[in-house]
């Protein structure tokens, strides 16, 4: 029998996980996300597979290639990649107890955040005007291949991915604010640890989506 | 006895003060958030019901007018067909076993002062009101309720101009999507709660089958619930933005759909059964005086049910058009279920064997479960062949089926553990001899509706046809309809003694001593109804949950948290709870 932890708010729980609640519940939060994403992600594989045709990069648009903007959606990756980066410096820093770290970091991930979500609106705001519509205009539906399928699955596999970015920025601006506060110190930052597992898992999201959606 | 429950009852563990609002209406207590999902769902349950009258009236009566509703138009019909899966699915059965069970009994049976985020929990619960109001709503709209039924199959559910039904269909998706957060935010707390939160002692395998199966159930919740957001809202979608995923005319795949759909749909059938065998498993120890019949197995059944539930969903798709040899791999991981869910069924039979038996009525509904489940287990044995299913697949035999597991077994479990828990929810017990009337009135009621609808499945009876007075091949069957029919409106009416009976005790019934039913479980250590924070005490556990007549103690119990060196004499600050 393993000795009692104590718990947050004062409760002993002894079988336990040596997992604090809140960081187990996002753990199995994730999971849930996980499983959200293989819904949306299975669907298009096995709709592009089963349309044959497929919008490839690498080649012009006239000739059947993909209307995103690959070199832009790169950089745009870059920087989220880097936004965790930069979260597990702020994550690191106040395990130390580096208040001033923790801050720097933390705006950083918040910046590049929204930087990438800035850049997704703005992606889709000029795909719009091209008549990339999740229904294809005509003009562009004789060149794409299946471009309404293209259309649907793209809008919404990135859709939700920024979606749930946004919603991650809003969290992680939330704790950055807390954070100036002064709320987490180094025994106490569990707030921040809990906030970074679902950046990271975003982040990790987006790496699959990117890959299968822009660069295959 | 008297050793056991001493008559000082502490008054509350915690004084709280809060106001009506914040303890009865935005609860974050486990207890209330129970109640309040029960009640919910119990209106829910009963608007199904009805729902279930007015199809058994269309096809008993064809045309006919019922009393006090007129004559079903087709499209009613259709909305009534959905409508009535939907809210026996989503809102009655789903939400009674893991809503409120799952809220009133985890914390106190694993000796947890709440549960992990109390207000998650809250939101859980007011999700799913949201979500309840949206799916009514949608009773009332232009253009009637969905019509698709409660698979929605596109592209039928995803054109409007097919069923009719344009914003109903639409309310259709926003609600299951408030519905899948609700469940998404129980899940999360359960499986937290049963993993971090446990009394000191009350290890994975002392923990009571019950709560076994919640948390494989919120488990399953957790990774099935998802899918089916995905796949609704890649629906909505095509209803409304002009996207093509399940539409063939732009590329789309309705077989995707299926696929989608089933792969949430099956582990959503175990979603709706596993608690329902834990509470059946606590009720008949508890009726038979004797410890669960190999407990480890039980456990084990439950986690293989579950996990052979994600490679099954096949089985729902085998008149869809599916590869011959994919089809045989679905037939026979169908049929691997069989095993697990005998072993259960085995164990139940073994637990009562030369058991002290004690009828009383959660038992009885508990025993009625396992015969009825039996046959529902049975009959889907026949439809998992895939030759055989050609047959009957989409015929009343399937809707026998599902009724002999979801009603037969779920709300049978349901009703079992209402009156076996009603004492510690409410602090007064419900009737014995009007719950004894309502068992054997359902019983014989529930096999005479749903028994002949195997030979109606047999003859060949459509499954979702308006009239069925219209195919020649169908009428010598009608007699057999109306007859299913009136026993389906004596089935309703054996339940308004539950009705009374509920409500009568709810005010007036005869005070719960602490421990009714004289079982094992740490909830029956504190007050009825038990009080905020649940435990004066973080209670010790060493034993599981079921010795019952063991000799080491003079009664036929042994409570879990009775310390086993002094036998009955407890430490002196946990006597009397």
């Amino acid at each position: 029998m393993k000795e009692a932890i104590a718990m947050p708010g004062g409760v002993h729980a002894e079988p336990g996980m040596r997992i604090y609640n809140q960081k187990l519940g996002m753990w199995v939060f994730l999971a849930s996300e996980v499983m959200f994403f293989t819904g949306l992600i299975g669907a298009y594989i096995i709709l592009r597979f089963g349309a044959g045709d497929w919008a490839l990069p690498g080649i012009p648009l006239e000739e059947g290639g993909t209307p995103l903007a690959i070199n832009l959606t790169a950089f745009n990756t870059f920087m989220l990649i880097c936004s965790s980066v930069t979260m597990v410096k702020a994550f690191a820093a106040i395990e130390h107890g580096d208040q001033r770290g923790l801050r720097l970091f933390l705006l950083g991930t918040v910046v590049l955040g929204a930087a990438f979500v800035g850049i997704q609106i703005f992606e889709y705001i000029k795909l719009t005007h091209e008549g990339f519509l999740p229904a294809c205009s005509a003009e562009l539906a004789e060149i794409v291949p299946n471009c309404g399928l293209f259309g649907s699955t793209f809008y919404v596999m990135t859709g939700f991915h920024g979606a749930h970015v946004s919603i991650g920025v809003f969290c992680m601006i939330w704790v950055t604010v807390k954070a100036f506060r002064g709320a987490y110190t180094k025994e106490n930052h569990g707030g921040v640890e809990v906030i970074g597992l679902y950046w990271h898992f975003v982040d990790l999201v987006w790496i699959l989506l990117f890959t299968i959606v822009y660069l295959i | 006895m008297a050793t056991l429950e001493s008559s000082a009852v502490p008054l509350h563990a915690h004084h709280d003060d809060l106001s009506f609002i914040r303890k009865y209406i935005f609860a974050t207590d486990h207890k209330i958030i129970g109640l309040q999902f029960l009640f919910a769902t119990l209106i829910f349950l009963l608007i199904g019901g009805v729902m279930a009258l007015m199809i058994r009236w269309q096809l008993g009566f064809p045309g006919e007018a019922m009393p006090g509703v007129g004559v079903i138009n087709p499209k009613f019909y259709n909305a009534l067909v959905t409508m009535h899966g939907t809210f026996m699915i989503f809102f009655a059965i789903m939400p009674l076993l893991v809503g409120t069970f799952g809220n009133f009994l985890i914390p106190l049976k694993i000796g947890a002062p709440d549960m992990a985020f109390p207000r998650l929990n809250m939101m859980s619960f007011w999700l799913f009101v949201v979500s309840g109001i949206v799916m009514t709503a949608s009773l009332f709209v232009e253009g009637g309720a969905a019509g698709a039924g409660w698979t929605v199959y596109a592209p039928l559910s995803a054109v409007p101009q097919y069923t009719g039904v344009s914003l109903g269909q639409q309310l259709w998706i926003i609600s299951i999507v408030f519905f899948g957060g609700s469940s998404l935010l129980g899940s999360v707390n359960y499986i937290t709660t049963v993993i971090n939160m446990r009394a000191p002692g009350m290890t994975l395998f002392r923990m009571p089958l019950s709560i076994w199966g919640l948390f494989v159930t919120a488990i399953i919740a957790l990774l099935a619930v998802p899918i089916l957001a995905a796949a609704i809202i890649m629906l909505l979608f095509d209803q409304t933005i002009g996207t093509t995923f399940f539409l063939p005319a732009g590329g789309g795949q309705p077989l995707l759909w299926q696929h989608l759909f089933w792969f949430f749909g099956h582990p959503e059938v175990y979603i709706l059964i596993l608690p329902a065998m834990g509470i059946v498993s606590d009720i008949i120890a508890n009726g038979s005086r004797k410890p669960v019949f190999g407990y480890h197995s039980m456990v084990l059944a439950i986690i293989a049910i579950a996990f052979l539930g994600w490679i099954v969903w096949g089985h729902h798709m085998f008149q869809s058009g599916m590869n011959p040899l994919l089809g045989t791999s679905f037939m026979i991981s169908t049929m691997a279920i069989a095993i697990p869910s005998a072993i259960k069924v085995f164990n139940w039979l073994g637990t009562m064997w030369r058991g002290n038996l004690w009828f009383h009525t959660p038992m009885l509904w508990a025993v009625g479960f396992v015969s009825l489940f039996t046959v529902g287990g049975l009959s889907g044995i026949f439809m998992a062949s895939n030759s055989v299913d050609v047959f009957i697949h989409d015929t009343y035999f399937i809707v026998a089926h599902i009724h002999y597991v979801l009603f037969g077994g779920s709300l049978f479990a349901i009703f079992a553990a209402l009156y076996f828990w009603f004492p510690k929810m409410f602090g007064r017990c419900m009737n014995e001899n009007w719950g004894r009337i309502h068992f054997a009135l359902t019983f014989t009621f529930y096999n005479l509706t749903f028994f002949p609808m195997h030979l109606l499945g047999m003859g060949g009876h459509m499954r979702r046809i308006y009239d069925p007075t219209a195919y020649e091949f169908l009428q010598p069957l009608q007699p057999m309809n109306k007859f299913i029919t009136v026993s389906a409106f004596l089935l309703f009416m054996a339940q308004i003694p539950f009705v009374i009976n509920f409500f009568w005790s709810l005010f007036a019934g005869e005070k719960a001593e602490l421990n009714r039913w004289r079982d094992n479980g740490l909830e029956w250590t504190v007050p009825s109804p038990a009080p905020h924070g649940n435990f004066t005490v973080t209670p010790t556990v060493y034993r599981g949950p079921y010795e019952f007549s063991s000799p080491e103690v003079e009664e036929d119990f042994l409570p879990q948290d009775v310390p086993p060196d002094g036998g009955r004499e407890r430490a002196p600050e946990t006597v009397g709870r």
